[in-house]
């Protein structure tokens, strides 16, 4: 428990400025080092050649002006004045940099000249991400992101402790449940068994009596510490991935299909001109390939989902670590398809559509967007479940597979009619729609294969569409809105009647089920003092 | 609903083709005819000043064949003006219940429904040339782009009593994000 969520303005970690800025440090420090190499070699091995010419003459190097001017202390004077001003300036940031979480909002000051402040709603929290990139990570710091609806709207909250931060998210979870504040205080006496840094922000929050050497076993274990806290969740609630899918998943993607259709090209392009010249330029698109590859496959490897009590937490990263936690009801549309190559092994992704859109990036190197890079069968009902928990329920279960596998025919989908072949050439008996309680299955693709799922709450219009080419042959499209994301939901080419009908009842059940939906405060109707795991949220 | 504000237009919709898209039991709100003159009078502008343009390039060439893309362009504008009164009296909105339908189209038919409680904020704004004749644009944005509800031709006075109307029963039907 951490005395941040109690509504007083407090601060960052110390360091702040120094992970913010530490990409820059070491490039300062670099291009330093790169200038004064030579001087140094001759300072201590003695070469010759260096320095200024034996007539005195000035050779343009700086240095050398100063050493020759006897103006040794004045430079180290201005130096030490550009150090300090730096380091005020920095610290100034820091101090005036503060933060404050309340029962409604969370709110960021910052800026010495500018001042910046930026509010987010509890209530419209989308998910909260944690981020320990690899040099803050290594000094036990994480960044928490708070995003909230809207494009890059996101508040974040760079650099906390590690601890502080999993802690504050599991509390500003709470808070935005719907939870009261006196059922968090009585988590608190519950509450984690390693003890909190106490009040105040601190660099030393593993500086024990031990002094270094305790640090650095306290470093060394939190870094080398699961991804995922075994207490956080039961283990048959989480899903891992499995090393060997993710690497063939990888091999196997369209992109690196399309690699391979230009390399036989090439191939055969070469072997036609005989010009082995042709070949330097594939290079880069090997170039570019190879670090995607590379780069998916290093940030998935670690990746994981899990149920826990505030949400879904999706968590991936080797050495640049996030994880992130959605809370209930924020998922907008899911997709789940499957590239044409990935057919014979049984292999899918899933892809939502989330109200905030942040900068940072998901699991894939895509957008924050794939919630599972690749999966069989199982995986995928794993993570529908913990998804959309309303619409994939037990008894949904075998239409959600039949929208994933089903060729078509009568298997609960209403499907587009013979006449729509002319549109629909190979995806016709596939293509079509079904409806549960809580949400719409539009099922689309026969080579590549995809079911897309929109819960009723979220939705937020849903319009029919007929043009000069559907009209004719009394087809119709149904488009169903949701917030803009990588998926767009709409069926095209279904009986005129079958659309109307959707539309109708898509209509009405999104009016239904607004007025019962309650995710957005998800325990408000929790009325006894909340239990909650102690572990990192 | 009783506080429903009355459009003035409320005729019947011009006989839809039998294949078309149409929902039974519907009585959709008409905007208003004067509408057609505003479309009309925009795309004379835009069309000439296009047109005009179009031009060009058999002016300083002089190369005959170069004269079809002015004519292409003006011919293009010319249909769209003469299917415009079409178009507009195709633009209808209903406010049921609990959702608002809008429908628009005639080519390419496309009615939309959604529901109060999804309003984020409605909009009015007023081109010059609809300024003059007295006419308002309502915009209902919800947090999916794609929803695009824009009546067009509204009367002033109508589009503003029927936002309030919005903004009041999106209130009790709010619905989270």
């Amino acid at each position: 428990m951490t005395d941040f969520a109690d509504g007083e303005w407090h601060r960052l970690h110390r360091a702040t400025p120094l992970f913010r800025g530490g990409i820059t440090v070491l490039i300062l420090a670099g291009i330093v080092f790169g200038n004064l190499r030579e001087r140094l070699i001759e300072l201590f091995v003695g070469v010759p050649g260096y320095g200024p010419g034996a007539d005195g003459e000035f050779s343009g190097d700086p240095l050398d002006f100063i050493l020759r001017e006897n103006l040794v202390l004045a430079a180290l004077g201005v130096a030490l004045l550009v150090l300090l001003l730096a380091v005020g300036g920095f610290w100034l940031s820091w101090r005036m940099h503060t933060f404050r979480i309340t029962d409604e909002v969370v709110e960021v000051r910052s800026g010495i000249l500018f001042r910046t402040t930026r509010k987010g709603r509890l209530d419209r929290i989308q998910g909260i991400n944690i981020a320990r990139p690899f040099i803050p990570r290594l000094f036990g710091a994480a960044k928490l992101e708070i995003s909230v609806a809207g494009n890059d709207a996101n508040v974040p909250l760079s650099y906390l402790t590690s601890r502080d931060a999993d802690a504050l998210r599991r509390e500003i979870l709470l808070l935005a449940s719907g939870a009261r504040r006196s059922a968090i205080a009585g988590d608190a006496e519950a509450g984690p068994e390693h003890p909190g840094p106490g009040p105040g922000v601190g660099v030393g929050a593993g500086q024990g009596p031990g002094g270094v050497g305790a640090l650095l076993e306290d470093r060394a274990r939190e870094f080398l510490a699961p991804e995922l806290d075994p207490a956080l969740a039961p283990p048959e609630a989480v899903l891992r991935m499995n090393p060997g899918r993710l690497i063939g998943s990888t091999v196997l993607s369209d992109a690196m299909l399309f690699l391979l259709i230009a390399g036989v090209g090439l191939a055969i392009a070469v072997g036609i001109t005989g010009d082995a010249l042709l070949l330097i330029g594939f290079l880069p698109a090997l170039l570019g390939v190879g670090g995607f590859l590379v780069s998916r496959i290093t940030r998935s490897l670690r990746y994981s989902i899990a149920s826990t009590p505030d949400g879904v937490r999706v968590g991936f990263g080797l050495l640049s670590t996030s994880n992130e936690t959605l809370p209930p009801g924020r998922i907008h549309s899911v997709r789940v398809n499957q590239p044409l190559l990935w057919r014979p092994l049984g292999w899918w992704q899933i892809a939502v559509n989330r109200a905030s859109r942040s900068s940072q990036q998901g699991a894939a190197g895509q957008q924050q967007t794939t919630i599972l890079p690749v999966g069989n069968l199982d995986d995928v009902r794993t993570v529908l479940r913990l998804l959309l928990p309303d619409v994939a329920t037990d008894e949904a279960m075998p239409l959600l597979e039949r929208g994933m596998l089903s060729p078509g025919g009568e298997d609960g989908f209403t499907n587009s009619p013979r006449r729509a072949r002319a549109l629909r050439w190979f995806s016709q008996p596939r293509n079509g729609f079904a409806m549960t309680e809580s949400g719409v299955l539009l099922r689309t693709g026969a080579i590549w294969r995809s079911l897309t799922i929109v819960p009723f709450p979220r939705m937020q219009s849903v319009s029919v569409r007929q043009g000069p080419v559907l009209r004719p042959l009394r087809l119709a499209a149904v488009h169903v809105h949701t917030v803009s994301g990588p998926i767009t939901p709409a069926l095209g080419a279904i009986d005129r009647k079958a659309a109307l009908g959707l539309f109708a009842a898509v209509a009405e059940a999104a009016i239904r089920t607004a007025t019962v939906d309650t995710t957005h405060r998800w325990r408000a109707s929790t009325a006894a003092p909340l239990t909650v795991d102690g572990g990192d949220a | 609903m009783t506080d429903q504000p009355q459009a003035t237009a409320a005729t019947p919709m011009p006989q839809a083709p039998p294949a078309a898209l149409e929902l039974d039991g519907t009585d959709w709100q008409r905007v208003s005819p004067k509408y057609i003159v505003v479309e009309i009078v925009g795309y004379l502008i835009f069309g000439a000043i296009m047109t005009t343009a179009g031009f060009i390039p058999f002016w300083v060439s002089d190369w005959a064949p170069a004269s079809l893309l002015g004519i292409a362009l003006g011919a293009c504008f010319l249909l769209v003006i003469a299917l415009t009164p079409r178009r507009v009296r195709a633009i209808g909105y209903a406010l049921r219940e609990d959702d608002l339908l809008f429908r628009r189209g005639i080519l390419s038919q496309r009615v939309t429904a959604v529901p109060y409680g999804r309003m984020q904020l409605v909009d009015i704004t007023r081109g010059p040339i609809a300024r003059a004749a007295g006419l308002s644009e309502l915009r209902f944005v919800t947090a999916a782009a794609s929803s695009g509800i824009v009546i067009s031709g509204l009367p002033a006075e109508d589009a503003e009593r029927l936002r309030d109307h919005l903004v009041a029963v999106a209130e009790t039907r709010r619905a989270g994000l």
